[in-house]
This record gives C-alpha cells, structure tokens and sequence, in this order.
C-alpha cells in the first residue's frame, strides 16, 4: 500500500487529474463541508456586481484538498507527517486539473524512511494554480 | 479566529473527502478502513480547516437574523464583518499542515490559535501587502498534539484602480 523506499528515486514522478471540467457545485459542496460559505465561491450576483470578479471561483482549499489526493494516493493512507501549499492563482468553475508530485529527496530520520515531495496542480493552460511541499513516512 | 473544540464526526469526514472528490473508502467506510494500515476511518490531509464549522464566530458563515454580505435577490450593500485574526476581505496565500498522529471519528480535539509571523512586501501595482501567519494546533484529549495548522493570511492596501 505505502511506497517503498527502496522502489522510489529522486526525480520520480506521479500525476493524477484531479478534475476534467470543476463544477460549481462541486465548489458548492465543499463550502458546505468545510464551513466557509464565502460568497466569492457561490454568489455569482454579489461576486459579479460586488467583488467585480467575472464569476465565482473554487476556495483555495478545495484545490488544496483535491490535490491532496493526488498525495495520499500516490505515498498511501495516512502517511503524510507534512503538507503545504501556497496559491498562486485562482482555479474557475469550468477548469480542468492536474496535480504532480516529485521526488525530491529519499532519506532516513530518527529510524524512519522519509520521502519530500514538490506538489505542483496545474489548469488546462498549464498555468500553476498550487504549489508546495509533503513529507511522507514510507516504508523500507 | 479558531474553534474551541473540535468533535471528529465520521459523517462529516465522508462529506468532506466526497467535496475534495476523494473516494478513498478509508474516509467512509468503516469496514474497508478495518483492514489498512490505520485500522479504522481518518481525515483527508486537509480536513481539519473543516474545523471552521465549530468557530461560533466564524465570519464566512451565515448567522441566523444576522445580516449577510452575500446577495439575495440582489446584493445587500452589507459590508464583509471580521472578527481578527487573518482572513476578512484579505486572500488566503498559503497554507501549512504538520501531522503528528491519525485522529479517530468520535474523539474530540481542543483548538489553540496563535498568531505567527507578520511581514511586509510591496505589490506590483504601488500597494502594500501584509502577510500574517495564524498558527493552530489541534490537541487531543490527553493533551498529546495531533495537528499544526499554519495558515498565511495576505491584505492589500486599498490602491486606487488605474483602469
């Protein structure tokens, strides 16, 4: 289930979509499971008319919570010990997602096999919309 | 800006693994999560910001008779309220989560929240940006630390438009 140490190298990769066409419902379902109900993310007349932005957009922790399954797929179950991300632009009802993570070090601390990953999702343009870090316990 | 308490509800990590469209049955199916490694249902990586939900003061939810910002049939001129910490009408710049055990569905975790570090740069178009980290960490109920959360709150100064 978990990745391997001895089966992953610096340089490696895995990429997951993460959405082919983001809904805005599916931005409406995670206002409401994750509580914040900013209108930004589903009042289009108050966005739109207010805020002067053309529509809603996705929470940037709803990109984050997408691209961490990206994450937790690729390390496995409950894994991760780090996972951080700033965002760097905003993610549209309508846009398609890639996330990546890299390889970027295999190592040893205090006994336990470590892997620290560049986590990177990008839109249909290829204009990065997340990016960050994740440190994951792996096996030998 | 935080809850106090936290209650781990399984109802409410299978909600929020389906919004981040993650199907994984470790975060909604207590039989299948009996056999991985864990040994019973967890959280999604990012799950514990859900812990806004318990915040009573929480400025992005709507309150009951309270006005909301939001529109109706039209929007309603009420200015965004803020109750401190980072947020308000700012942008959400980044966000840090250190794990240091699973939580289980049924324990309770108490919230501290803290500020961090604040800092200052100067934006593309002449105004200013304040960034300020708000740190909480996630406790369970033996006083052991489950979860830091590190979030990086950015505010522009209000710049006049050039277009």
């Amino acid at each position: 289930m978990a990745l391997q140490a001895s089966k992953v190298q610096v340089g490696d990769t895995y990429t997951q979509k993460l959405t082919e066409d983001l809904s805005r419902t599916q931005i409406v379902q995670y206002a409401g499971a994750s509580g914040d109900y900013n209108p930004l993310h589903s009042d289009e007349i108050f966005t739109t008319k207010v805020a002067n932005y053309p529509t809603v957009f996705a929470h940037g922790m709803l990109t984050m919570g997408m691209t961490g399954r990206m994450v937790t797929d690729f390390v496995g179950d409950g894994r991760l010990t780090a996972y951080g991300v700033r965002f760097t632009r905003q993610v549209w009802p309508g846009d398609a997602l890639t996330a990546t993570a890299k390889v970027d070090a295999v190592r040893e601390e205090d006994g336990q096999n470590l892997v620290d990953l560049s986590v990177t999702t990008v839109n249909q343009d290829g204009d990065v919309v997340v990016m960050g870090k994740a440190t994951a316990r792996v096996d030998p | 800006m935080a809850a106090e308490k936290f209650p781990i509800e399984a109802g409410h990590i299978m909600m929020f693994a389906r919004a981040v469209g993650d199907p994984n049955p470790i975060y909604h199916d207590a039989d299948a999560a009996a056999d991985t490694e864990p040994g019973n249902v967890i959280a999604p990586p990012t799950f514990y910001q859900a812990s806004a939900q318990y915040d009573p003061d929480y400025f992005l939810r709507p309150k009951i008779g309270e006005p909301w910002f939001g529109s109706g049939k039209e929007p309603t001129g009420v200015p965004p309220t803020r109750t401190g910490g980072d947020g308000g009408t700012g942008l959400h710049a980044e966000q840090r989560f250190e794990y240091f055990r699973h939580v289980n569905p049924g324990e309770t975790l108490t919230l501290k929240a803290r500020p961090g570090k604040t800092w200052e740069r100067q934006g593309k178009r002449g105004g200013k940006l304040t960034f300020s980290e708000n740190i909480v960490e996630y406790f369970d109920e033996s006083g052991e630390l489950v979860v830091r959360a590190t979030g990086v709150g950015v505010r522009t100064e209000k710049v006049v438009e050039s277009d």
